[in-house]
């Protein structure tokens, strides 16, 4: 393609005047460079499309039900009655319960790594801990499923209910069916999904703490308790909530382990150890069944939901955790 | 007064050593849940695999099967879902290195991208089965691997920009010094210069999507019998696992084990291998 014109002999060519092949070229890398520009255009493309399609689907169960499908916990195929708020309260529950374990955790396993472990292990334990966060949300499902419902029921459940006094808040908080598939094993599983997520942010965060910064804290005399505590964490607290929302986006959003363990039963939970449902894992369960076409624009409307939680979520995620990327 | 620091010292220890005690506890809660995982996988899924899985389809409750047609299912799928992915996410991902610097329209981009990066996956199923599924009224595989393909991109791109922005601006001097387009220089050099890169990125990709579920319920479906047409639903690994483990026969939930083994085996040594490819040279 590059034609060798590099002795010109000939004295009638001036020597300023470019070579043979440069429109071809030029032509050529114009159609590289928009070839690359539709590309990137077409992945905009793709979540503009996401967000109308769902908003197109699900625009019938809006217009019948108004603005009482957010709030009506009504969802009966049977009379084609359908009414979000169960759904969407157990999504935010679970969503919520799984941070509050979470947090705790992945900071815990972050400070461990980044303080306390010889680099040598740390290096393996994140590789282990960022695996965690490889294994299919399937195996959770299964695992979830065959493995911790059964314990819980056994070993947790059902010891906690035959402990507390009947008709008693705690009897009321710790009430279900003792099969161990409920909103709390689902958010158990779910905190387990997510700490790899949490904790391999916050450990590049602490890894970014300048270190005069940490030994300055250590030079006048700090633990290193209180250097995480007093000198890091309030060193890394904007990015951090970044962190912690991602981790709530992917709970927000996550399906097939919460659709095996959740109990899928519509309405709002009634205690810690109730049934329910959460908007991915009803649209899982009901979607390829569903009886008519506006259960299917329910559904639809229910993932337009869904994806306005969660965008909320990630966005601000993404806002704080890179905002020298978005400059 | 000496009593008082003495015992203020003592608390900060003490505290100190709460908290190692703590974070330590923490993190072998998160190596135990690995462990007891897999652990209970190979258990369960140990019993069910045998050559069978791989060479027979899968059975009516009760009868001798496998998983061969969800097997070949998840690598068709897969495989033509990474084909897209790869080219859209490399192009998109060079765009956003090469020639979209200091752009407005690169930061929205790269910020959708991002978004994209973490959107929840049965989304994505509903948004191809409003555009391929419902206007063709029909479930197939192809519409499968469009949503897979729809959360490998950017994975894909994050990876290429990010291994393209390390590549050294010398290297573009000298490509264009020799009288190269732009465009020949970023073929010719800077992909070649970051193969093993992009091949991480690919397998990245690769890893996310091959255990996904939830967008290929209502976009390839499944089908019970071995096919290889791309119009009519087919089968994968997770929504026969799906299928199998909510069953209540047990030969199928020890299928559904054995699937369940087989596909996390594969999730997790292709993690394994893009990691070992860069030495944890990008970040995530």
């Amino acid at each position: 393609m590059v034609s060798a014109t590099l002795a010109s002999t000939d004295p009638a060519v001036p020597r300023s005047e470019p070579p043979r092949d440069i429109p071809g070229k030029r032509r050529d890398g114009r159609f590289f460079q928009s070839l690359c520009f539709s590309a990137a255009m077409l992945l905009m493309a793709a979540l503009v499309g996401l967000i109308l399609s769902l908003a197109w689907g699900g625009w019938p169960a809006f217009e019948k039900f108004g603005i009482g499908f957010l709030f009506s916990s009504e969802w009966n195929p049977v009379t084609d009655e359908y009414g979000a708020a169960g759904p969407i309260v157990g999504t935010l529950i679970t969503a919520v319960l799984s941070l509050v374990m979470a947090l705790p955790l992945a900071v815990g396993v972050a400070v461990f790594l980044v303080e306390f472990c010889p680099q040598r292990i740390a290096h393996w334990l994140g590789i282990a801990v960022e695996l965690l966060a490889g294994i299919p949300s399937i195996v959770y499902g299964m695992w979830g499923l065959f493995v911790l419902a059964p314990w819980f029921a056994e070993h947790v459940q059902m010891p906690l209910v035959m402990s507390v006094e009947p008709g008693s808040w705690l009897d009321r908080l710790f009430a279900g069916v003792p099969n161990g598939a409920n909103i709390f094993t689902a958010s158990l599983i779910l905190a387990v999904m997510i700490l790899p997520y949490i904790a391999t942010v916050f450990r590049e965060l602490l890894l970014s703490v300048p270190s005069h910064v940490r030994e300055a804290a250590y030079g006048v005399g700090c633990t290193p308790f209180e250097v995480v505590r007093a000198i890091m964490l309030p060193y890394i607290r904007r990015s951090a909530v970044g962190a912690v929302m991602l981790g709530l986006g992917r709970a927000l959003g996550e399906t097939m382990a919460v659709t095996f363990i959740i109990g899928n039963s519509h309405g709002y939970p009634t205690s810690l150890f109730s049934s329910g449902s959460t908007i991915a894992s009803t649209i899982a369960n009901e979607f390829t069944e569903a009886t008519g076409d506006m259960h299917i624009a329910s559904l639809t409307a229910l993932g337009f939901v869904l994806f306005l939680i969660t965008f909320t979520a990630i966005a601000g995620a993404r806002l704080l955790l890179g905002a020298e990327r978005y400059r | 007064m000496n009593g008082l620091s003495f015992d203020r010292h003592t608390r900060r220890k003490l505290a100190n050593h709460v908290f190692v005690a703590l974070t330590t506890g923490a993190t072998l809660f998160a190596i135990g849940a690995l462990f007891l995982i897999l652990y209970s996988l190979v258990v369960n899924g140990l019993g069910g695999l045998n050559l069978h899985v791989f060479t027979l389809d899968q059975p009516p409750p009760g009868e001798l099967g496998g998983l061969r047609n969800a097997v070949l299912g998840s690598v068709i799928i897969c495989v033509l879902a990474m084909i897209l992915a790869v080219i859209v996410g490399i192009l998109a991902g060079t765009w956003l290195a090469e020639y979209g610097d200091g752009s407005k329209l690169a930061v929205v981009v790269r910020f959708l991208n991002d978004v994209l990066l973490s959107a929840p996956s049965i989304l994505v199923g509903l948004f191809v089965y409003e555009v391929m599924v419902r206007p063709f009224q029909g479930f197939s595989a192809l519409s499968g691997a469009v949503a897979l393909a729809f959360l490998a991109t950017p994975v894909v791109t994050r990876t290429t920009e990010d291994i393209l922005r390390l590549q050294a601006n010398a290297l573009r001097e000298a490509g264009m010094a020799l009288g190269a387009s732009k465009g020949h220089v970023i073929r010719a050099v800077i992909w070649r210069a970051s193969r093993p890169g992009l091949m991480t990125g690919a397998l990245l990709g690769f890893a996310r999507i091959s255990g996904e579920t939830a967008p290929l319920l209502f976009t390839s479906l499944g089908n019970p019998f071995l096919s290889f047409d791309l119009t009519q639903p087919m089968a994968t690994l997770p929504t026969t696992i799906f299928q199998f483990a909510l069953s209540a026969y047990d030969d199928w939930r020890s299928l559904a084990w054995a699937g369940a083994l087989l596909i996390a085996g594969a999730v997790l040594s292709v993690n394994i291998l893009g990691r070992v490819l860069t030495r944890g040279s990008i970040q995530k």
